[in-house]
């Protein structure tokens, strides 16, 4: 089909508005890892709006990742948080919504209800904090893994996803003398691992980004995750860890960094595993925005 | 096949009394438990997690009604004389900040819904009109982007673009003439920032569902638009937008519903002392009285204040939708 001259015009401006709006998404964060980048002398010398350093330094993430740096603890507590909170979210998630999925379960609606309506309704901020507080988990790692343990909505969407899964084939494997826990570990698991891979994904980059409950949870530094880091370094500076950190000993160095430099290094540090897996993170986090009805 | 007996006298007992039935369909299910059971001892420790992270903290909220005190036993959380009935609830609804955090959390739930809401629509509705597949799939990929950042992350940013210490923004606003602005102590652009940040960081993401709701509309009804003399805008207008104006309804009626959650991690990574006049919300309140200041009943009682509040709105939200002849939630 021939394009006539109004149709052009119509790709071009509408082109042009979505480069606008596409710079708008982007610019932020851009800004934020070339500021990473400008050295202390050179943002004595040209102020920091600078769009690109002529010398980009590392002497931020050199830093901030130096020996014996609070970042590096606290990026050993988001690492392990992930693992731990995802192993233990799906080890919980996939068995419930197995036996949630069995339309011949005694029981099976009113459970889904049971579940349903915690999304529905909270105790709340107040409560939480003191159930936390009564069962011992205050300044715990595990103050950041039991409470968040199971999302229900994604436990609902693993439900039906395995609602799709012919019942005759587990009948066919206990024709076959096949006990139950053969035909969840031999039959079910390996057919639900689509969505055993994308819920684990999302349980990963969930307790990545987590932090409000680690800030009221928890009060010592070395068992802060890399996110409560940067809040106290874009707040307060790097001052405050100086306690625990190399971060005082590097200040010495011939040419330190700009305070803005620091903070935007932090930044992208924090933000890079999310970046490096991030084709992975929007192929399956699109895919799950299309599965949501969650009928009992 | 020869049935069990207990099946033989079910089937007779069908025709019985209901007295007798009752007692039927007990031992009917007692049976179907006793098969199943290794399914329920599977979902047992999953329950309990229910029990324990959810359930108990909804039993916690009795200290709303208390004077509770957090170095007294569990045992006090149940005793009587500790029980003040409604006086959190009526000291919140006298106090000095009941209509300030009331007004913020609906006016910036409003804000972000009149100016965060149109806009992935349209970002869809140009995003579908690119024909070069390229471009479109880059254009979606980056305003993606800023969805996957946490709050934190987020916030930092935002904090990196306004500072007055050499921030993008100021430093341009400098260059053109004008004067660096403190935009985060200032009241008067507080809620804008809020607003602009939400769409910097959702827009991209909430235009997926009507991409996705896009990619249903069936292909002749363009061409038979484009035969009748429709131009291209007039096909967006006149095809595209009809075909997803119910998903676009049901989308905000759940935001409606949805609007006493005016977004507390944002707020609190953001704001200070001196912006509490507009953006001191309903949740940021229950943080800063409740936990900072740890007035822990009253606290709860502002918090569940909220949380009934939203959960009528929800159920009403629900029930609209489902008049609308949409599925609803539940």
């Amino acid at each position: 089909m021939k394009l006539s001259r109004g149709e052009k015009l119509f790709d071009w401006i509408n082109i042009f508005v979505l480069a606008i709006l596409t710079l708008f998404f982007l610019i932020p964060f851009l800004s934020v890892v070339s500021t990473s980048l400008v050295s202390g002398r050179e943002y004595a010398l040209r102020g920091l709006f600078i769009l690109y350093p002529y010398r980009p330094v590392l002497s931020s993430y050199d830093m901030l990742l130096g020996q014996g740096s609070i970042v590096v603890n606290a990026y050993i507590v988001t690492v392990a948080r992930v693992v731990v909170g995802t192993g233990l979210g799906l080890a919980f998630t996939f068995p419930l919504a197995y036996v949630l999925s069995k339309r011949r379960l005694y029981g099976r609606v009113p459970i889904t209800m049971f579940i349903f309506f915690t999304m529905l309704f909270h105790g709340g901020l107040i409560p939480n904090f003191v159930l936390v507080e009564k069962i011992r988990l205050l300044d715990s790692f595990w103050s950041m893994i039991w409470p968040v343990l199971i999302n229900p909505w994604w436990l609902l969407i693993m439900r039906n996803f395995m609602l799709a899964i012919p019942e005759e084939l587990e009948e066919a494997a206990i024709m076959d003398g096949a006990s139950p826990l053969v035909v969840l570990l031999r039959v079910y698991l390996p057919l639900s691992m689509p969505v055993i891979a994308t819920i684990g994904l999302w349980y990963a980059v969930f307790h990545w980004n987590q932090w409000f409950d680690a800030a009221i949870y928890i009060n010592d530094p070395k068992k802060l995750p890399l996110q409560l880091i940067l809040r106290g370094i874009l707040e307060y500076g790097t001052g405050q860890y100086s306690d625990y950190s190399g971060l005082a000993e590097m200040t010495e160095l011939t040419d330190p960094p700009p305070a803005e430099s620091l903070k935007a290094a932090m930044i992208v540090i924090t933000t890079l595993p999310i970046l490096m897996i991030y084709p992975f993170i929007q192929r399956y986090f699109v895919r799950g925005i299309m599965l949501g009805s969650i009928k009992g | 096949m020869q049935q069990p007996l207990g099946e033989q006298i079910r089937v007779r007992l069908e025709a019985d009394a209901p007295v007798f039935a009752e007692k039927k369909g007990f031992r009917e299910a007692w049976r179907q438990i006793k098969r199943d059971r290794f399914l329920y001892a599977l979902a047992a420790l999953p329950l309990l997690y229910f029990v324990v992270f959810r359930y108990l903290p909804m039993v916690g909220l009795i200290i709303a009604f208390q004077n509770y005190d957090p170095f007294l036993g569990i045992g006090a959380m149940f005793s009587l004389e500790n029980f003040v009935g409604f006086k959190h609830f009526t000291n919140f609804f006298d106090s000095i900040f009941f209509w300030n955090v009331v007004r913020n959390t609906v006016l910036i739930s409003f804000y972000k819904l009149l100016f965060g809401f149109p806009l992935p629509i349209i970002l869809a509705l140009l995003i579908n009109e690119v024909r070069i597949t390229v471009f479109q799939r880059t254009v979606q990929t980056i305003s993606y982007l800023p969805h996957f950042f946490s709050m934190v992350v987020a916030a930092g940013i935002v904090r990196a673009m306004l500072t007055p210490q050499g921030g993008l923004l100021n430093q341009a606003i400098v260059a053109f003439g004008g004067e660096a602005q403190a935009f985060l102590t200032d009241p008067n652009l507080f809620r804008s920032i809020l607003v602009t940040m939400d769409i910097w960081q959702q827009a991209g993401w909430n235009s997926i569902i009507f991409l996705a709701a896009m990619a249903t509309i069936n292909p002749e009804m363009y061409e038979a638009a484009a035969m009748d003399g429709a131009n291209r805008f007039q096909r967006m207008w006149y095809v595209t937008l009809p075909s997803i104006s119910f998903a676009i309804v049901i989308i905000l009626i759940f935001r409606i519903g949805g609007m006493l959650d005016a977004g507390f991690e944002q707020i609190l990574l953001l704001y200070s002392p001196s912006v509490y006049s507009v953006s001191d919300i309903i949740d940021t309140y229950v943080y800063r009285a409740g936990l900072i200041g740890r007035q822990y009943s009253f606290g709860a009682a502002v918090g569940l204040f909220k949380s009934v509040l939203a959960l009528i709105l929800m159920y009403m939200a629900n029930k609209v939708a489902q008049y609308l002849g949409q599925e609803g939630l539940w």
